[in-house]
This record gives structure tokens, C-alpha cells and sequence, in this order.
């Protein structure tokens, strides 16, 4: 049990313009759950790349099963007995079960011929023996996810693999899929294999894992055993007491009788959402605390128009919304910086000028012309007011570092004059100085009347920003934090509550 | 440097066959070579319009020589009944209804441009030889109307210059206006370079990708009616045959990318022009048809060698 079958040891990884690695260390026994933890960006799917061959490593030593690795292709890991089991299967789909079962490696009978027969009967067997009876000779994708991944951990298991490793393996399993899953993650272990698991769910962390390990913008933070930590303590080595020394400013909550913008009644969404109450006031900053998965991303895209609620009413002003796309929402005075900037934010090679006014060219025309005056001063306006560094207006726009891009799609709600900006984590990947600029900004949009719902993974930017934070959890409601009540802590305990008052019982 | 040759690449390709032909084609600067240039280049020219703005979305529309084979019959067969304008308009009329069914099933409904334009580009052609029953219709053989009409491709203004360059003319600078002056222009480049970011910013990309696809129909149903007219016969299976082809050429060339975000006007109309320089230095130098295709493909795949360095 003790033996170490994994050892990554002060590994190092560069891409241009960040450091997503750095020394980083990761110890996987034999037979062992172990948990890879952190948040977006914390560097574990680079490790996993890394491990498996994807990317090279710039520093650092793998010791796999006693000796030294360094796979170049993730062929070569999988020879080595690494085998991935990704979100995104990468099985053939309108193959049927035992082809994908025995993808590369088919039996072959006496003529050299591919033997279906024996395969057929080798994979029922496989496949029986995890307690998986189905029958064979269909197609992959005739069946549900879950099964799909059961058959991805059989291959994985027939090729004897020696580490299995799950990134998400759950994510779009319901709970009684989980615990098959689980149950099949448990004879691995009895098997002596070894498996990675990543997740966000906390619950299945705590159920399944015998150990994990934790990483902050790639970096090692540490390895626990599972006895040692609870939920909290857990949270609190994720998203970490942050570095940056600005300080709550906030003092009292002053909009118990401000008129409240935008309110959510029962709203739920698919599997993310599931009866969501939330009322955002006029001029008030409100925070969106939970992990990822919480439904923090999915509630700000029902809200925006990108996603359709199944259930529920959602008010403006008090009256019904009736927002059914993203032109609706920005109609009635909505703007939304999302997480992702370079897929859903910025439009790569227009310039930073269109980028500011896309939005709003709809409104700065006569007779569909570009009114290019007041275009121009408009954009001078907003590159000077909110400090965007760029050669020139006419600069394409992926050519930006990320904090002028962000500031730029800050620009681009505000020319609008907005009543509510929606910002998914809007200093994500940006250096400190554009980050304390990009904060101050929003207390200025506080100032002057405009609600701000602002969602981020970093408790120490929603305690600074924040008149008030609510908490959400596996797409619920499950706290809210005002004035004096905001601090780090509270906001990671309520977090973490959540699950103790009820997810222990139908775990 | 490197950016002073991306955007002059076109033009100096253009320059060396002009050289090229001064130096060893007899005849090159004769007015009547001109002439030709203009008469023949103008379907491409028009189809080449819309497809440049379809292109710069990031799709594509094969469906062009169809939609002028349609357009052409369809002209030719209202005419005697209706008189010449309304047939026309009728003609173009249709020409847009099949564009803006291209684009919903594009825009709407998310399916693939490349399988969309294909089965329309075999279903109109099925359609405008059905409109025709199969036999080529003459224009001498539909009275006053027909005469009409085979002046659109045969006139020559002050008696000189073809009447085709106003059509292309007009085309140019329609689209060239709306490209780089207008609220569409920049919704439809916005659009062609990222279409989730434009979305999220209010566009709405059904309704731009629906009046791109029109746009190109309509512009196919125009250089469908003004070829009809050259020839003076609408024939329902060779009318506007390859067109898509040539047109897809000359944006390519002109370094429109594929892969859409960014429209260039000038370069299409310089895509076209020295795909037309080809043809002519062969034909002026008794080089076969064949070869000049050669040659066609040669630049087209430099084009794309070039964009290639602009991405990087």
C-alpha cells in the first residue's frame, strides 16, 4: 500500500507569457484515490498533459512504476501503463462496444484475420466482471455517457493499465451513474491500480479519495490524506488567503431601500440550476461566491439570455423580463464580461475601436452609416478614462495583453451606459496593476447608480468589492453575507456549509 | 516589410502580368482588348461581390452559377408574358428567396454552408432546366423583349465602352460601401471572426448570416441575367456553369481569408482581374485553354501560401 508508483518531482512548464507550472510535486501510491485539486487555472490539467505526454515538460524528474519517464506521446504513456479517461471521450462512437474495447490492439485468429467472435466473448467478460452487462455488439453511442465512460475504464483496465486518470468523470453523470462509477473506482483500487481524479464536486472528493492534492496558480500548495482535512479547510487551500494587501473599504450596507433591478424567483436550468432567488439592487456591488460547478456561470447566462431558464420568473424593474437572447438583455441595460475573453469576449482581429463599439454601433448610425466621428471620439474617450495602453485605436485586438483586453470589453458595456454589468471573473489572468485599476473602476460604477453582479473564484476580490455576497451551491442558494459579515472566512465556511447540512445524508 | 508585401502581393501579381503582356502580346493595348476584359469578367466580378462578403463569415456559397442559370431563364420566360423590367425584378426576386433559404439553414439552424450551397447549387440547376424544358432559349425568337434584353449585354455606351461596367461598377461599390461605412459591414466581419463574442455583444448573427447568403444570391441573379443577355440565350444547363468556381477564385486571391473575419473588396476585383489577365495572355499568345488553367490553379494555390503568412 505504501509503495509510490508515481512521483512527479519540481516540474516545470512555460508557455509564452506565463508560468503554468513551477515545481510543482505530485506523489500517487499504489492502489490509491487521489484527488488533483484547484481551481480554473491552478495548473492540473497542464500537470495531466504533461504526464501523459501532451506537452513537454521545461524542468523536472517523473518517476512512473521505479523508473524514469518522460513520455513524448501520450501513445508512449499509455505503453507505460497511464491511461486518460478525458470529458470528451476519445472513443469511436458508431463503433460498437468491443471494437472500441479493442481499438488497435484487435485479436486476430490463426489466418490473421480479425477474430469478432473472440472479442465479442473477451469483452463480455471484461465488462461483466465490473458488473456492467450489456450487450456488446452495439454501437457506442447507443448508450448513455455513464456507460460510455464504463467502457472507456474497461479498455483502460484490459490494457493493464497501472494509472487511470479521470479529469471530470462525473460531470455529466446523475447521482445513482456516480455511484456505479464509483463503485467501479473501488475495484480498481482492490485491483492495486491507481487512479487521478479530477473534480470540482467536494462530496465525491470526500466520498471516493484517499488522498489529494492541492495547486494554486501552478503551484504546489501541499498533500493531504482525507482524514486530515474537512470541507473548509480544503477551500480554504484552494482559493487561498490572497497576496494582494488591498483592504475591505467597505463600511455598512446602505441599500436595505434602493430599488431592487433585477430579481430571480425559483429559476432553475437544466442540471446547474436548481431554484435560484436572488435580487440585485440599484448601485449595489453584489458578489456570486461557490466553486466551479456551483451554477455561478449558468446563473449569469439565464440572466444575460444565453441560456434559457426550463422554470421560473425573472423581474427588471419589477416587471417580467422576457429576455429570450443576449441583444434583449443589452436592450433593457445589461452588459457581460465573461469568463472566457478570447472565445467570448473579444473578436480577434477587429480593432480596438470596433472592439469598444460593437455593441453600440447599433444606436451610433444614421441611416445604417457608421457615424465615424463620434465613434472616434467615443473611443478616445473610454482609452483615456479607463487607461487602455494600445499603439493606436485601429490596433487589432488580440495583439492587447489580457488586462487591456478585458478593460477594452469594459468599454465596451459602459459606452452603453448600463443599469446592471455582469463581470464572470473580470481579473482573471491579469497582472496586479491593471487589476486594482479594473476594481476601482467598478466601485465607480457603484458610485454612479450602475449594479454590478460580479462572480469570481478569489474570495479576497469579493470580500473587498462587494456590499453583499450571496453564496450558491450545486445551483441553490445557500447563504448571504453583508456588511461586517464579509470576510474571507465566512465566505469560504458558507461555502463550505452548504453540503454538510445536506449533501452527508444522500451521499 | 513583411506587411508592405502582404498588402501589395495582389497588386504587384496584377502589375507583372500587365508587364508581362506589354512586353510579348501583340495587340494587349487595343481598346477592343479591354472590352473584352470588362464583358467577360463581369459575372465573376458580381458573383465574386456577394462572395466575398459570404467568405468573410467564414462560409461559402457554390450555389452562384446556379442561382444565375435560374435567373437567367427565369428573365426569359416572364419576359414575353410580363414585359422586361418585372421579369427582371421577378428573376431577382427568386434569386433572393433561395439566398435567404441558404442562410436560416446557415445561420438559424447552424448547418454546414459547404453541404447547404451544394444542394442547392444541384437543386436550382435542376429547377432552371425544368424552367426552360430542356431546350436553350433564344432571345431573336421572343419578338421586341428578347431585342431588349440582348441589348443589356451587347450595348455599348458612347459606343464604346460595354455596358457590363455598370453593373460591376455599381456592385463594387455597393459592397465596398457597405464593407467599410456601414453598421452590416462591421456586424458581418464581426460575425465571420468570432461568432459567439458577436452574439454576446446583441448581433444578431441569424439575421446577418441570412442577409449575407441574399446578398449573394441576389448578386449571382444579377450576372445571371446580364450573361443570358451577352449570349442572348438563357440555356438552363450552361448558364453560369463553373461561375462559382471563378468567384470563389477571385476572392481567394484577392486575400480575403477563408477562414472569414476580414472582407477586401479591392482585392477581389484584383483576384478577378488577374485571373482574366491569365486567360487572355494565353489566348492572345495561341496558348491552349488547358494550360491556362494550370496556371489558374498555380496562383490560387500561391494565394493560399501567402494568407497562410498572414495568420502566422
Amino acid at each position: 500500500m505504501a509503495e509510490v508508483l508515481l512521483a512527479m518531482e519540481g516540474l516545470e512548464k512555460t508557455f509564452p507569457g506565463v508560468r503554468a507550472l513551477r515545481g510543482v510535486k505530485l506523489t500517487v501510491k499504489k492502489g490509491e484515490i487521489h484527488a488533483l485539486m484547484g481551481e480554473n487555472g491552478a495548473g492540473k490539467s497542464t500537470l495531466i498533459k504533461v504526464l501523459t505526454g501532451i506537452y513537454q515538460k521545461d524542468g523536472g524528474t517523473i518517476i512512473f512504476d521505479g523508473e524514469k519517464m518522460d513520455a513524448k506521446t501520450p501513445m508512449e504513456a499509455n505503453e507505460k501503463g497511464i491511461s486518460t479517461i478525458y470529458q470528451e471521450l476519445n472513443l469511436v462512437l458508431f463503433q460498437t462496444v468491443y471494437e472500441n474495447l479493442f481499438l488497435g490492439r484487435e485479436l486476430r485468429n490463426k489466418f490473421g484475420a480479425i477474430d469478432r467472435k473472440g472479442m465479442i466473448a473477451e469483452a463480455e467478460k471484461i465488462l461483466k466482471h465490473l458488473g456492467i452487462d450489456i450487450d456488446v455488439t452495439k454501437a457506442l453511442n447507443y448508450y448513455s455517457t455513464a456507460i460510455q465512460q464504463m467502457v472507456a475504464i474497461a479498455r483502460a483496465i484490459s490494457i493493464r493499465a497501472k494509472l487511470v486518470i479521470m479529469d471530470e468523470p462525473t460531470s455529466s453523470l446523475d447521482a445513482q451513474e456516480v455511484q456505479v462509477l464509483f463503485g467501479i473506482i473501488r475495484q480498481l483500487k482492490e485491483k492495486g491500480i491507481s487512479v487521478i481524479f479530477i473534480s470540482h464536486k467536494l462530496d465525491e472528493i470526500f466520498e471516493i479519495c484517499d488522498r489529494l492534492t492541492v495547486l494554486k496558480d501552478g503551484e504546489y500548495v501541499g498533500d493531504y490524506d482525507i482524514e486530515e482535512l474537512d470541507q473548509f479547510r480544503l477551500i480554504s487551500l484552494m482559493v487561498g488567503k490572497n497576496t494582494v494587501t488591498f483592504e475591505r473599504q467597505k463600511q455598512g450596507y446602505g441599500f436595505a431601500d434602493a430599488n431592487p433591478i433585477v430579481s430571480m424567483n425559483h429559476v432553475r436550468q437544466g442540471m446547474r440550476l436548481n431554484g435560484i432567488d436572488l435580487e440585485i439592487k440599484q448601485g449595489e456591488i453584489v458578489g456570486l461566491a461557490g466553486l466551479l460547478g456551483s451554477g455561478r456561470m449558468e446563473l449569469a447566462q439565464v440572466l444575460f439570455g444565453t441560456r434559457k431558464p426550463d422554470a421560473g420568473e425573472i423581474f427588471w424593474w419589477q416587471k417580467p423580463a422576457q429576455i429570450h437572447s443576449p441583444a434583449d438583455a443589452i436592450k433593457k441595460g445589461m452588459g457581460f464580461c465573461t469568463e472566457d475573453r478570447k472565445e467570448e469576449g473579444i473578436i480577434p482581429h477587429l480593432s480596438v475601436k470596433e472592439n469598444i463599439t460593437i455593441a453600440l454601433l447599433p444606436r451610433l448610425h444614421s441611416f445604417g452609416f457608421v457615424k465615424t466621428k463620434e465613434q472616434d471620439n467615443i473611443v478616445r474617450t473610454y482609452i483615456e478614462r479607463l487607461k487602455i495602453k494600445t499603439p493606436a485605436p485601429e490596433q487589432e485586438i488580440c495583439n492587447l495583453s489580457g488586462g487591456n483586453q478585458q478593460k477594452v470589453l469594459l468599454a465596451r458595456w459602459l459606452c452603453m451606459n448600463p443599469q446592471l454589468m455582469i463581470l464572470d471573473e473580470p481579473t482573471r489572468g491579469i497582472d496586479i496593476g491593471a487589476k486594482a485599476e479594473i476594481e476601482t473602476l467598478i466601485q465607480e460604477l457603484s458610485q454612479s447608480g450602475i449594479s454590478v453582479l460580479m462572480i469570481s473564484s478569489e474570495i479576497a476580490e469579493l470580500e473587498r468589492n462587494c456590499d453583499r455576497i450571496v453564496v450558491i451551491r450545486e445551483g441553490k442558494v445557500t447563504g448571504e453575507l453583508m456588511d461586517a459579515d464579509i470576510t474571507q472566512d465566512n465566505i469560504m465556511a458558507t461555502i463550505a456549509k452548504g453540503s454538510e447540512s445536506e449533501g452527508r445524508g444522500n451521499g | 516589410m513583411v506587411k508592405i508585401k502582404r498588402d501589395y502581393i495582389q497588386i504587384a501579381m496584377l502589375l507583372f502580368f500587365v508587364i508581362l503582356n506589354s512586353l510579348f502580346t501583340p495587340n494587349f493595348f487595343r481598346i477592343g482588348n479591354f472590352n473584352n476584359i470588362i464583358t467577360q469578367m463581369c459575372p465573376t466580378i458580381l458573383c465574386g461581390m456577394g462572395m466575398t462578403l459570404v467568405i468573410s463569415t467564414g462560409g461559402i456559397d457554390i450555389s452562384v452559377g446556379s442561382v444565375m442559370a435560374m435567373a437567367g431563364v427565369l428573365t426569359a420566360k416572364l419576359m414575353p408574358v410580363t414585359g422586361l423590367v418585372p421579369a427582371v425584378m421577378a428573376a431577382l426576386a427568386a434569386s433572393v428567396l433561395v439566398g435567404c433559404f441558404a442562410g436560416i439553414m446557415v445561420g438559424k439552424l447552424r448547418l454546414q454552408a459547404m453541404v447547404i450551397t451544394l444542394g442547392l447549387m444541384l437543386g436550382i440547376r435542376g429547377l432552371a432546366q425544368v424552367l426552360c424544358g430542356g431546350r436553350d432559349i433564344y432571345f431573336n425568337k421572343l419578338g421586341e423583349t428578347g431585342k431588349a434584353l440582348s441589348l443589356w449585354g451587347t450595348y455599348k455606351i458612347g459606343g464604346q465602352i460595354p455596358v457590363q461596367i455598370v453593373p460591376m461598377a455599381i456592385a463594387v461599390l455597393l459592397v465596398w460601401i457597405l464593407v467599410e461605412k456601414t453598421v452590416l459591414g462591421r456586424q458581418i466581419q464581426a460575425v465571420g471572426d468570432n461568432i459567439k463574442s458577436s452574439s454576446l455583444a446583441g448581433i444578431n448573427t441569424s439575421l446577418v448570416l441570412m442577409i449575407v447568403y441574399a446578398a449573394s444570391s441576389m448578386f449571382a441573379g444579377l450576372a445571371g441575367i446580364f450573361q443570358a443577355a451577352k449570349v442572348s440565350v438563357a440555356a438552363g444547363s450552361s448558364l453560369g456553369q463553373m461561375a462559382e468556381l471563378d468567384a470563389i477564385a477571385a476572392v481567394v486571391i484577392g486575400g480575403t481569408p477563408m477562414s472569414g473575419g476580414k472582407a477586401s473588396v479591392s482585392g477581389t476585383l484584383i483576384g478577378a482581374l488577374i485571373m482574366q489577365m491569365i486567360t487572355l495572355t494565353c489566348v492572345m499568345n495561341n496558348i491552349p485553354d488547358q494550360y491556362a488553367q494550370v496556371f489558374k490553379a498555380l496562383m490560387i494555390v500561391f494565394a493560399v501560401f501567402i494568407q497562410r503568412k498572414q495568420v502566422k
